[in-house]
């Protein structure tokens, strides 16, 4: 069961660049270790922090999506939390959120071109809903 | 004699009214005009007004008019809209936002919280 989880953790402000690198290489090869893998990773840069967090006002925030199983983050987080510059992170579980979108994008495209449309697409746009719902959205655009 | 039982008759009888009187109303006052309050300016803010000076208009969800699906905890722009100057959840009378999006709404609030993209309390 691959879930599809976005972390986000938040590192010192006075690391330099290549320190970044090395912690985030660090955490891919354990994410891969721990039989997950790694999608995306973006730096989101240094920002001011809504209140102190072990005595420092801003950090450097990361962000990282993942696919794995419960017990990979349960791992990862596990190094997270030991792991010296990492100040603060959160785990955050996004499967059921992006089926969820899909499923409204799919159904206002078949609105969308239903409505536009005459009675020369209508017949098409009935059909369409049927195969919209059965399968996920890549079809309707590709038989758009 | 006659006037003094008549007058104490009076006085008891007036009491008894007197008192049996508000009671029923006092049942009826805490609960009558306070339902008949809730529902008027929630449900038709704009068509009822009296008395009720903050229910303008109808108000009305601004992720259903926007149709904004997803409430990220990252996008804080957004989500400051709807947290107070102290920093706490402003409820849903009067931001207008409807449950479901309210609830998720202050999932992600308490989710940026915890990654120090809200505070927690403010001045």
């Amino acid at each position: 069961m691959q879930r599809t989880y976005e972390l986000m953790f938040i590192v010192r402000p006075d690391m330099t660049e290549e320190d970044q690198d090395k912690l985030v290489a660090n955490l891919e090869s354990q994410v891969g270790a721990a039989g997950g893998t790694v999608k995306s990773v973006e730096r989101m840069g240094k920002r001011r922090l809504a209140y102190l967090v072990r005595k420092f006002q801003d950090g450097i925030y990361v962000l990282m999506t993942l696919e794995g199983d419960g017990p990979m983050v349960k791992e990862v987080e596990r190094r997270l939390r030991v792991t010296e510059p990492v100040i603060k992170f959160i785990t955050v579980r996004v499967d059921e959120e992006q089926k969820r979108m899909a499923k409204i994008k799919a159904i206002r495209d078949t609105k969308v071109r239903g409505k536009g449309t005459r009675a020369q697409e209508a017949a098409a746009a009935a059909a369409e809903p049927v195969a919209a719902t059965a399968e996920p959205a890549e079809s309707a655009p590709a038989s758009a | 004699m006659a006037d003094e039982t008549s007058n104490t008759a009076a006085p008891v009888a007036a009491a008894e009214g007197g008192s049996g009187a508000p009671r029923a109303e006092g049942d009826r006052g805490p609960r009558g005009p306070r339902a008949g309050g809730r529902p008027g300016p929630g449900g038709a803010g704009g068509g009822r007004e009296g008395g009720r000076k903050f229910f303008r208009r109808k108000k009305v969800c601004k992720f259903c008019v926007e149709k904004i699906d997803s409430v990220n905890y990252k996008d804080v722009r957004l989500l400051g809209q709807f947290v107070a100057e102290s920093g706490k959840i402003v409820p849903r009378r009067l931001t207008g936002v409807c449950t479901p999006h309210q609830r998720r709404l202050a999932d992600a609030i308490k989710q940026a919280r915890n990654i120090a993209l809200l505070p927690f309390a403010s001045r």
